[in-house]
């Protein structure tokens, strides 16, 4: 943890979500959300101190490869096997300012579709030099970049024969608690894309596309590696000009 | 035709799914080698102020059955009230408490354990002080959009009656659903994702 020196520390409370373009809890061609999700409606509460701190990750976590996939598990001298791009982009907030040392971790399958996980029982088999997980802080634009494989398309038991898109998890924290984001990146031009219980538990179009990354020729280093661009909005925070003095104080 | 705000739209949410342990506790994945700790795993050292509590429990679904795939990340102010993030305005935290945990719940049994301290009271908007809690957010295979919610003690009484959170809540049979319950130094918490006990879940 860590503070961002020579900041104005930010005290406002965060705009309401907005939560037509959220996919709601209940969400049945998604079968695992029918009995995940809360029935009862939920209890609106403007930030109080609890909800607009939130903790603050120092680049001293950050190790040389953490934002490598291709090498981050790889035997030395070895590298992960698949289509080589670079995802990078800024996190911005509503307001679109970009939010400076937000820790963004991103985990995914390999070239094959085959996670690394116990509990994954998918017959691709696993690459020996690809664990799946990275991370990240943003620079004092909001920037980010990492380097990976392309991961693959993977079946899964929800629908008879339902494929999840290729797609990177991202996990992102901005400066408050009430801003914790976990989302998914999907790619330009795929046809998966618009099959998926997952992505449609999203009711807003925009908001889908949103969340696809765009080829970006002009990142791409040739003879090495393709890049896509992906942009992450989080939650924007009033400004905190009248909210300084309490009545009767 | 009127001027545009200019605001953009929050990224939508998107569930964790059952692999999230890859990227958020890859070594409790048994993806070693990577990081050298899995974050928010510690978040008291031995110079940590305040009293050493245990929170346990299990996030348990509309039928009844523990998520073994849920992660839980808490955050909570320090034994003197004081947030470990730049956005705490009033005063210093204890630089030995980092206020955050991560823990995914069990594999085998669905429960979660933090090892932290009791924090103290925070004020309201207002001033007024709200009761000694933690904000707890679930994510799982199945919840769309991280739940918030969260953790009072059984023990304090006195101050959950005056609390203002707790006291906006219609339906009063639903209280004790954030109210975990002490045994020794440990306090139980289980959160109830649907049915006739589900947990108040908050619109931040």
């Amino acid at each position: 943890m860590t503070d961002l020196s020579n900041k104005k520390p930010e005290t406002g409370a965060f705009f309401p979500r907005d939560r037509n373009l959220h996919p709601p809890a209940f969400t049945p061609t998604y079968k695992t959300s029918v009995l995940r999700s809360p029935q009862k409606a939920l209890l609106s509460l403007d930030g109080t101190k609890s909800e607009i701190t939130g903790p603050v990750f120092g680049h001293s976590i950050l190790g040389e490869l953490d934002n490598d996939l291709i090498h981050n598990f790889a035997k030395p001298g070895e590298s992960a096997i698949g289509e080589r791009i670079i995802v990078h982009g800024r996190v911005l907030d509503e307001r679109g300012r970009p939010v400076p040392g937000a820790l963004v971790e991103f985990w995914q399958a390999n070239a094959g579709g085959r996670y690394r996980h116990k509990k994954e029982s998918y017959l691709a088999a696993l690459d020996p030099n690809f664990g799946g997980c990275g991370r990240t802080i943003t620079d004092e634009n909001g920037y980010y970049a990492f380097r990976t494989i392309k991961p693959g398309p993977y079946p899964w038991p929800n629908g008879v024969n339902d494929w999840r898109p290729a797609h990177i998890h991202f996990s992102i924290f901005g400066h408050g608690f009430s801003q914790r984001l976990i989302t998914q990146m999907y790619f330009e031009g795929d046809p998966m894309i618009w099959k998926c219980p997952i992505v449609l538990t999203i009711p807003d179009r925009k908001a889908i596309e949103q969340l696809v990354a765009v080829l970006d020729w002009s990142a791409t280093i040739p003879m090495d590696a393709r890049a896509y661009k992906f942009d992450i909005v989080l939650r924007g925070r009033r400004s905190t000009l009248f909210e300084n003095r309490m009545e009767g104080n | 035709m009127v001027q545009d705000l200019g605001y953009l739209k929050e990224s939508a949410s998107q569930t964790a799914g059952p692999y999230v342990h890859i990227g958020l506790t890859p070594n409790f994945a048994d993806i070693k080698g990577v990081y050298p700790v899995d974050l928010g795993t510690s978040m008291v050292n031995d110079k940590t102020r305040g009293e050493r509590i245990t929170l346990t429990g299990r996030v348990i679904d509309g039928s009844g059955t523990p998520l073994k795939d849920a992660l839980i990340e808490i955050w909570q102010a320090d034994a003197d009230g004081l947030y470990n993030s730049p956005s705490e305005t009033r005063g210093s935290a204890d630089p030995h408490f980092t206020g955050w945990g991560r823990c995914p719940c069990d594999l085998v049994s669905g429960e979660y354990r933090f090892e932290t301290i009791k924090p103290g009271r925070v004020p309201f908007r207002d001033g007024r002080l709200m009761a000694p809690h933690i904000s707890f957010w679930i994510v799982a295979r199945g919840i769309n959009l991280g739940l918030n919610t969260r953790l009072y003690f059984g023990d304090e009484e006195a101050a959950n009656a005056e609390d203002p959170i707790l006291a906006r809540i219609e339906h009063r049979v639903r209280v004790p659903t954030l109210i975990a319950q002490r045994d020794g130094s440990t306090y139980h918490f289980d959160i109830h994702l649907q049915g006739e006990k589900e947990t108040v879940f908050f619109d931040l």
